[in-house]
């Protein structure tokens, strides 16, 4: 039930309700919960409200994680079949 | 960046697989870890994560399906909400898993075949809307759910209180994370090695909420997301710690969780609710682990305004491992009624009703590569 989605702010109206972009689909959610936000903001939504916006930066930091192992593991393959 | 596909890159988890399989084999015995979440045990099943991880390597459900750790009390309360109301036939709204689970008289599910005007909302603003559009009748919304969800529900009732509503009320059986994992690390069950951290409670709660405990009792603690690389890479931290014989918190989920939190979403939520003892099933009583009103806000109490104190409550079904599941010291195909007397179909259970239940995930994902 903890379940929250990320979608693209597409659209903020004067009562606070933001119009969010899900790959396509678009649903309103509540922006009351976060102060703050803007039209691009990437956001993760929860039962119809936004719950926070998300760090590219602090993503491309755990990805960069993943390239990190993945390098790891082929140079492991590498001394294997050397 | 979409925040999806990169994060279910088959390649990576084949790094991380490798990586978990090598530090396992660093470890003594086994390493026996909770994913505390109804969400993270769903998304563990459905990736079929559990094939992949080595022998020693061992996943436990633990308490974070809210619909699961609802206690009997409350849903028979919950479920006598349509006869009362003297017979305005109130407007019970809820969050869908909630219908069908069994109280000890009734369901929300059996209410409804009956009459009963039960809707299924997929935001508690769907039932201020209905409120709204229904002045001469009650609308009362079923507040069940961990610190992601309640602080919504603030957020609605604040509204309610703005707009002056007054045939809109919540029945309060939320319930709050931290106290449940320290009943858990002081139960004699206890036995767990590490916790995989619930995400979205964690967005609100923020990573310094989990210190205490991996300090205190000597635990780590990391915080996943629920795609398949971030579940890997959490159990890959956890493991990496269990091997150095460290006890940390670990933001695995950096994205999305800071170590403050959502400040004013916790806010809100303690300024609509305060902490409360509360039951859950299969933990028993709790400290501090659950929200009611607070002074200000108890117009709101369904349990006030429809005198719910006074239903008469039953206990769990005789024979249902519900309990032992939720505390993770029972696997659900060890249970004598799974898949037998309770499937989902006619669950026995609320584990076996929510589609986030362990029981539920193993009727459906099965034993395929456990």
């Amino acid at each position: 039930m903890c379940i929250a989605v990320p979608g693209r702010i597409v659209e903020i109206d004067d009562i606070n309700m933001a119009t969010v972009d899900f790959g396509g689909t678009t649903r309103v959610a509540s922006a009351d919960l976060v102060p703050g936000l803007s039209v691009g903001d990437y956001v993760l939504v929860h039962a119809g409200f936004i719950i926070n916006r998300l760090d590219e930066e602090e993503a491309q930091e755990t990805l960069k994680l993943f390239d990190q192992y993945l390098g790891l593991l082929e140079e492991e393959d590498d001394e294997i079949s050397g | 960046m979409k925040y999806l596909d990169e994060f279910r890159d088959p390649g990576a988890a084949g790094a991380l697989v490798a990586r978990i399989r090598r530090t396992a084999a660093r470890i003594q015995g086994e390493a026996k870890i909770m994913e505390i979440c109804g969400s993270h045990t769903v998304a563990i099943f459905r990736s079929g994560i559990k094939s992949l991880l080595p022998g020693n390597v061992i996943l436990v459900s633990g308490p974070g399906c809210p619909v699961c750790v609802t206690a009997m009390p409350d849903m028979d309360r919950m479920i006598a909400i349509p006869g009362k109301g003297e017979g305005r036939n109130p407007i019970v709204a809820t969050f869908g898993d909630m219908v069908r689970v069994p109280g000890s008289f009734s369901s929300l599910e059996r209410q409804k075949a009956e009459g009963a005007d039960i809707r299924v909302a997929a935001s508690p603003l769907d039932s201020l809307q209905w409120a709204r559009e229904n002045p001469e009748r009650e609308v009362v919304f079923l507040g069940v759910g961990f610190e992601t969800t309640s602080p919504t529900i603030a957020a609605v009732v604040r509204k309610a209180a703005e707009l002056a509503l007054k045939n809109f009320s919540v029945y309060p059986a939320f319930k709050l994370l931290p106290p449940a994992l320290e009943a858990l690390l002081d139960s004699p069950d206890g036995a767990l090695d590490g916790f995989l951290c619930p995400g979205h409670v964690s967005v609100m709660l923020g990573s310094d909420a989990y210190a205490p405990y991996a300090e205190k009792y000597g635990r780590p603690c990391v915080i996943s997301g629920f795609e398949s690389l971030d579940i890997l890479l959490g159990i890959s931290m956890l493991l990496d710690q269990l091997a150095d014989k460290k006890h940390e918190v670990v933001n695995a989920y950096g994205r999305a969780v800071d170590r403050g939190g959502n400040r004013k979403a916790m806010e809100l939520l303690l300024t609509v609710f305060e902490p409360a003892d509360a039951l859950w099933r299969g933990l028993g009583e709790i400290p501090r682990s659950g929200l009611l009103f607070r002074e200000g806000y108890r117009q709101f109490d369904a349990i006030e305004r429809f005198g719910l104190e006074e239903v008469t409550t039953g206990t769990d079904p005789e024979g249902c491992g519900c309990a032992s599941v939720l505390r993770g010291v029972l696997s659900p195909p060890d249970c004598p009624l799974f898949d037998n007397v309770c499937t989902p179909e006619n669950p026995v259970g609320s584990c076996m009703v929510s589609s986030e239940g362990s029981c539920a995930a193993w009727h459906k994902y099965g034993r395929t590569g456990i």
